[in-house]
């Protein structure tokens, strides 16, 4: 029986978390992530879970708290935001290359310097290559849902890899707005116990964990690390499957809006999918054929499936809200463009970065970004396909 | 899975994920001592079997029998030559590895 409630993204995500009564959490208060390990540490301290709170002293320290509880064969998870990930940065690594099914709560916000607290995605897209699943969630509903999920895909024997379930800080995080709850035996049923086949603290059978790497082995065990990453998105749709039936909620590789017969579209993450929906049905309303692709899994990359998606599109716009200084666009853009090539989908493509560091983006934004498809279109091609959104000229 | 298991044939499909290794004391069978510059040399008439060498060493290269020490492990001895500097009857000398 689903459970009505109203809430926001962090008190989600905290409630999925207790729900799922974890082993360990480790974490440090970053702002816009603290409430989380805030509400949490509330529940440890009402008896509402058994997890084992440590407050550390960095988040240096927490990602490595997670990777000796993890090894040690505790269900660990923390949550984090902008520089709070990036003092992780070393640890993202061992945590995957250990193949340590860790949780992470990432409330994007924008890296400094200058110094900035609010929403956009250089954080995690920082830690792209780290070897973590990323899922991205438009609103607390999916926040909630991903979180649900992400044990399942993180600890299937296949994958063995850290998961990153990423929400917009403050937009999301904050903003309170109605969701749908399981019940608590409902997602303890459907995560179930962790079941390590080796763990440190089996006293039957010792073992080592994250031993020196000479050169005839780190080959091999990146190409296997690599292979589990591939082995993710099966399981990633399997457990969305099995979710849906609990839930009634479907979650695939990414989700469609409009797509079908659209000449242009965006490609888009987070919370501004749900501003760009209304720009589409703006749009749809004057007859325009225009729709959009919202990435929910970021890692691993389904090029294959996004490329089937826009083969039809003519020109896509590809909204970054991060900055990748490569003096070519943001990393989705790259990746997108790459998608396409090797699926040779010969769209007219403009990447832009748009809505960092908490830039405000509105439906009228995302109506110009249309706009200059449409330009685009007409014109038969992109003149500047590196881009800026509501930046002052 | 013992430590056999884990050798340079061994594919990516096959190896163990992150390298674990499973099973404890596995140091042993990795040779660390091919990397000396310096070698000590053991004169067992000058030993009086004191053992004040055998805590010394940083690694386990000195081997104690019945309460007796042993020539050189020198699968791991990296030749730092700490147990030269503590033996207090001239019983270690340092030389110039060659190998």
């Amino acid at each position: 029986m689903a459970i009505r409630e109203r809430l926001s993204g962090n008190e989600a995500v905290a409630i999925a978390m207790r729900q799922i009564n974890p082993d360990v959490m480790a974490a440090f208060p970053i702002t816009p992530s603290t409430e989380i390990p805030q509400y949490f540490s509330t529940f440890v301290a009402n008896g509402k879970v058994t997890t084992e709170f440590v407050p550390v002293e960095s988040e240096h320290s927490a990602m490595s708290a997670c990777v000796g509880s993890e090894a040690a064969g505790a269900r660990t998870l923390t949550a984090t935001s902008s520089c709070g990930l990036a003092l992780m940065w070393e640890e993202l690594y061992i945590a995957a290359s250990c193949r340590l099914p860790i949780a992470l709560a990432c409330v994007n916000r924008a890296l400094s310097g200058p110094i900035n607290i609010n929403c956009d995605h250089s954080d995690s897209m920082g830690a792209r290559d780290a070897g973590w699943i990323q899922i991205y969630s438009e609103n607390n509903q999916e926040a909630y849902d991903n979180f649900v999920q992400a044990y399942r895909i993180a600890e299937h024997k296949d994958v063995r890899l850290p998961i990153m379930i990423c929400q917009d800080g403050f937009i999301t995080s904050h903003a309170v707005e109605n969701i749908s709850l399981l019940e608590d035996k409902e997602v303890k049923d459907f995560v179930g116990e962790y079941d390590p086949s080796e763990y440190l603290l089996n006293h039957d059978h010792s073992m080592a964990v994250g031993p020196y790497d000479i050169p005839s082995y780190y080959m091999e065990h990146k190409r296997q690390q690599a292979e589990a990453m591939k082995n993710a998105k099966q399981v990633i749709l399997e457990v969305a499957a099995e979710f849906e039936k609990l839930s009634g909620r479907k979650y695939g590789l990414f989700e469609e809006y409009m797509l079908d017969d659209a000449e242009e579209a965006l490609v888009i993450i987070n919370s501004a999918a749900g501003t760009a929906k209304d720009a589409v049905d703006a749009l749809r309303a004057q007859g325009k054929k225009v729709g959009l692709l919202k990435i929910r899994v970021f890692r691993p990359f389904p090029a294959e499936e996004i490329a089937e998606a826009l083969k039809n599109v003519k020109a896509i716009a590809v909204m970054d809200r991060c900055e990748g200084f490569s003096s070519q666009g943001g990393p989705l853009g790259a990746e997108i463009e790459a998608a396409l090539y090797r699926a040779g989908v010969k769209a007219l493509v403009v990447d832009y970065v748009y809505g960092i560091g908490g830039r405000d983006v509105r439906v009228e934004n995302i109506e110009e970004v249309y706009a200059a498809l449409d330009e685009i279109l007409a014109a038969g091609k992109v003149e500047e396909p590196y881009r800026y959104l509501s930046c002052r000229d | 899975m013992s430590i056999d298991f884990i050798n340079e044939n061994i594919n990516w499909k096959d190896i163990t994920p992150g390298g674990e290794v499973y099973e404890g004391g596995t140091a042993a069978e990795f040779c660390t001592g091919d990397w000396r510059v310096s070698i000590p040399e053991y004169i067992a008439d000058k030993c009086k079997q004191c053992l004040l060498c055998t805590p010394a060493c940083p690694d386990a290269a000195i081997p104690v029998v019945d309460g007796k020490r042993l020539d050189f492990d020198f699968k791991h001895c990296k030749g730092c030559g700490i147990c030269a500097k503590v033996c207090p009857f001239g019983a270690i000398v340092m030389k110039k590895e060659e190998q």
